[in-house]
């Protein structure tokens, strides 16, 4: 975006790497002329962009976090002391070593931060997990109705709009309310498996058609004929020849997608019928902190700052990815 | 375009079928016990589970129960839940209440957030560009049920009253439609700066014609078909999805209604819901893809 120039009018919505240019038509090239593909492209435009590195950073420390939470609090999260119950933040913790309480207490006396630093599991492990399926799921059907075309296309189209006319929190919520009754009580991991099951059931559909699109402006270029009449196996030419140039598109909604899902997944656990304890989420703390929103604003400040930067970061980093990728914005 | 239409209209059967089978199935058709904990902590005399048995049908093949279900809804009858309310009747309470909560949320995008992106994209790089920019990504990242339960407190708000009068949707209006806004600005944006660099509006400043025209007339005609798809696939997903928003200010719209059924396991309101909504859902994409061809003429149905 920085120098309009650069972007040559040719430049397609979706971008092809570029074939090496022969090396006696250029025999010296200073390294920054060496051909490029588009994903070292991307990487090198990504690199010197601010926005980027600050969303990658926080991504690193989220997934940190909840990879290795007791790197950041010593204070088991489930471990309640009533004697503590809704105690103010102290903000002298921070400078002592192994003491608690940093954001204060919640009404069972468990300690905020550790909470807040746990919740990073739930959030990261449900939107990555989604993403990942939608992507395999979208991305294997997409390429299935954009390859072959025809009926496979008109019939997956299809099963995939009685999916799309679902509005998402509605159908999510008629689903897991199905699966986990309100009142019930699921185990962590199955609980946690069927919101990573909603959203690939409910998600997979857009995947698909992003996929579909690409897949049918790459299969008509020169390479992708040229292998077919060489007389490669459709597996090859899917594999080799397609899929590697069309898979951007989906990377870039998938980055944003797993911002919106980190949001989805604690407004569905604030509603109750999402992750419920003993999972530590931000949605369970920020609904658990409804009642108290006057006697202790800190309960929902601090699990609700978190979860707008995770939020941002990830739809910050989809944003600087679209870009890059994208070489008509340049 | 009537017969492009037609197609659509012909195209939405099957789905329509498709989804309200599905959230049918999840909700009468899984094996389990309709009437657990229907009645308190014991178990439902057998006369009551046999005269509800009856009543819903339930002992007839699911195939039959859902075509029996499709041939009343065609009809307008939406039946009765387990106490004997009239669904009909639920449904023209709470439906009213959801359209202005919507219609009000859609208009505060539609206003605001055209408005900043016009004038982020005409002033590209300036200081208030940045302000809404960054205020966009604010709206963005904060999830509605974080802002409504916020705004509700700090501005000590009460819970807004049955009959729900236009003014008291005003602000739980602006918050359900706040992160849309974000998305409305920021596609103006993108979308006017874009069209800024087309050959049509270079003619048009070579013409001499008056810059409020270039960009009303030439420039912001063009930008507004990603937003207007946006405001309208917003206006059809909301009526469902205000369920946060309408919880946080007790607000009696569709969405407490749904969430209410569901939890006191009320199938036939929640079935009923979701097929009204899917309905207005495929409708509202359909009238989205014909207004395509009156903002932008040079789309034609094939």
């Amino acid at each position: 975006m920085s120098s309009p120039e650069v972007a040559t009018p040719t430049a397609e919505a979706v971008p092809m790497p570029v074939t090496p240019a022969p090396v006696e038509s250029a025999p010296k090239k200073d390294k920054k002329d060496k051909p490029r593909s588009l994903w070292t492209d991307a990487w090198y435009e990504l690199r010197r962009k601010p926005l980027f590195v600050i969303s990658a950073i926080l991504i690193m420390i989220f997934v940190l976090m909840a990879a290795f939470p007791s790197l950041f609090s010593s204070v088991d999260p489930a471990a309640a002391d009533l004697n503590r119950s809704l105690t103010k933040p102290d903000f002298g913790a921070w400078f002592q070593f192994g003491k608690g309480g940093q954001f204060g207490y919640n009404v069972q006396g468990q300690d905020i931060y550790a909470r807040t630093i746990y919740g990073a599991r739930a959030s990261i492990v449900v939107g990555l997990s989604a993403v990942i399926g939608n992507m395999l799921l979208g991305g294997f059907f997409g390429i299935l109705s954009g390859y072959l075309g025809g009926w496979t296309d008109t019939l997956l189209a299809r099963f995939g709009d009685i999916f799309l006319g679902l509005p998402f929190v509605l159908g999510a919520l008629v689903i897991l309310s199905t699966f986990a009754p309100v009142q019930s009580n699921p185990s962590a991991f199955r609980i946690t498996s069927l919101v990573i099951a909603t959203f690939i059931a409910l998600g997979w559909p857009s995947f698909a058609r992003i996929m579909r699109a690409a897949v049918l402006s790459t299969k008509q270029l020169d390479y992708v004929h040229a292998a077919q009449a060489l007389g490669a196996r459709p597996g090859r030419v899917v594999f080799r020849h397609v899929l590697p140039n069309s898979v951007a598109p989906m990377v870039v909604v998938g980055t944003i997608t797993l911002g919106a899902y980190i949001g989805a997944e604690a407004t569905l656990s604030f509603l109750g019928v999402g992750l419920r304890e003993p999972v530590v989420s931000w949605g369970i703390m920020i609904g658990q902190s409804r009642q108290f929103m006057e006697a202790a604003p800190y309960m929902m400040a601090f699990p609700a700052a978190f979860l707008a930067i995770a939020v941002l970061s990830f739809v910050m980093l989809g944003d600087a990815v679209r870009d890059a990728l994208d070489p008509k914005l340049r | 375009m009537g017969r492009y239409a037609l197609r659509r209209l012909l195209q939405a059967i099957p789905v329509f079928i498709g989804t309200t089978f599905l959230i049918w199935f999840l909700v009468w058709g899984l094996p389990g016990d309709p009437f657990a904990g229907r009645c308190g902590e014991r178990q439902c005399p057998q006369a009551y589970v046999d005269f509800m048995t009856d009543k819903f049908g339930l002992d007839d093949p699911l195939p039959i129960q859902y075509l029996n279900y499709l041939t009343n809804l065609m009809q307008g009858e939406f039946g009765q839940t387990f106490n004997g309310t009239e669904i009909g009747e639920l449904l023209a309470q709470a439906f009213p209440v959801s359209i202005k909560l919507a219609l009000v949320a859609v208009a505060a995008e539609a206003l605001i957030g055209i408005t900043a992106g016009v004038l982020t994209g005409l002033r590209r790089g300036s200081f208030i560009d940045n302000l809404v920019l960054v205020s966009t990504l604010v709206l963005i990242a904060l999830p509605i049920f974080v802002i409504g339960l916020v705004a509700r407190y700090s501005l000590n708000l009460s819970s807004v009253s049955p009959e729900a009068p236009l003014v008291e949707l005003i602000i739980p209006g602006l918050i359900l439609g706040s992160g849309s806004l974000a998305y409305i600005t920021r596609l103006t944006r993108v979308n006017l700066v874009e069209n800024r660099r087309a050959d049509y509006v270079r003619t048009a400043v070579a013409k001499g014609l008056t810059p409020s025209r270039v960009t009303g007339v030439h420039t912001l005609r063009n930008s507004m078909i990603p937003v207007v798809t946006w405001l309208g696939l917003d206006l059809g997903s909301l009526m469902g999805g205000a369920i946060v928003t309408e919880g946080i200010f007790n607000i009696r719209g569709i969405g407490g209604l749904l969430f209410d059924s569901i939890n006191r396991r009320q199938s036939g309101v929640v079935v009923s819901i979701v097929a009204i909504l899917v309905l207005v859902y495929l409708v509202v994409n359909l009238l989205v893809d014909l207004l395509y061809g009156v903002l932008d003429p040079r789309i034609r149905y094939e």
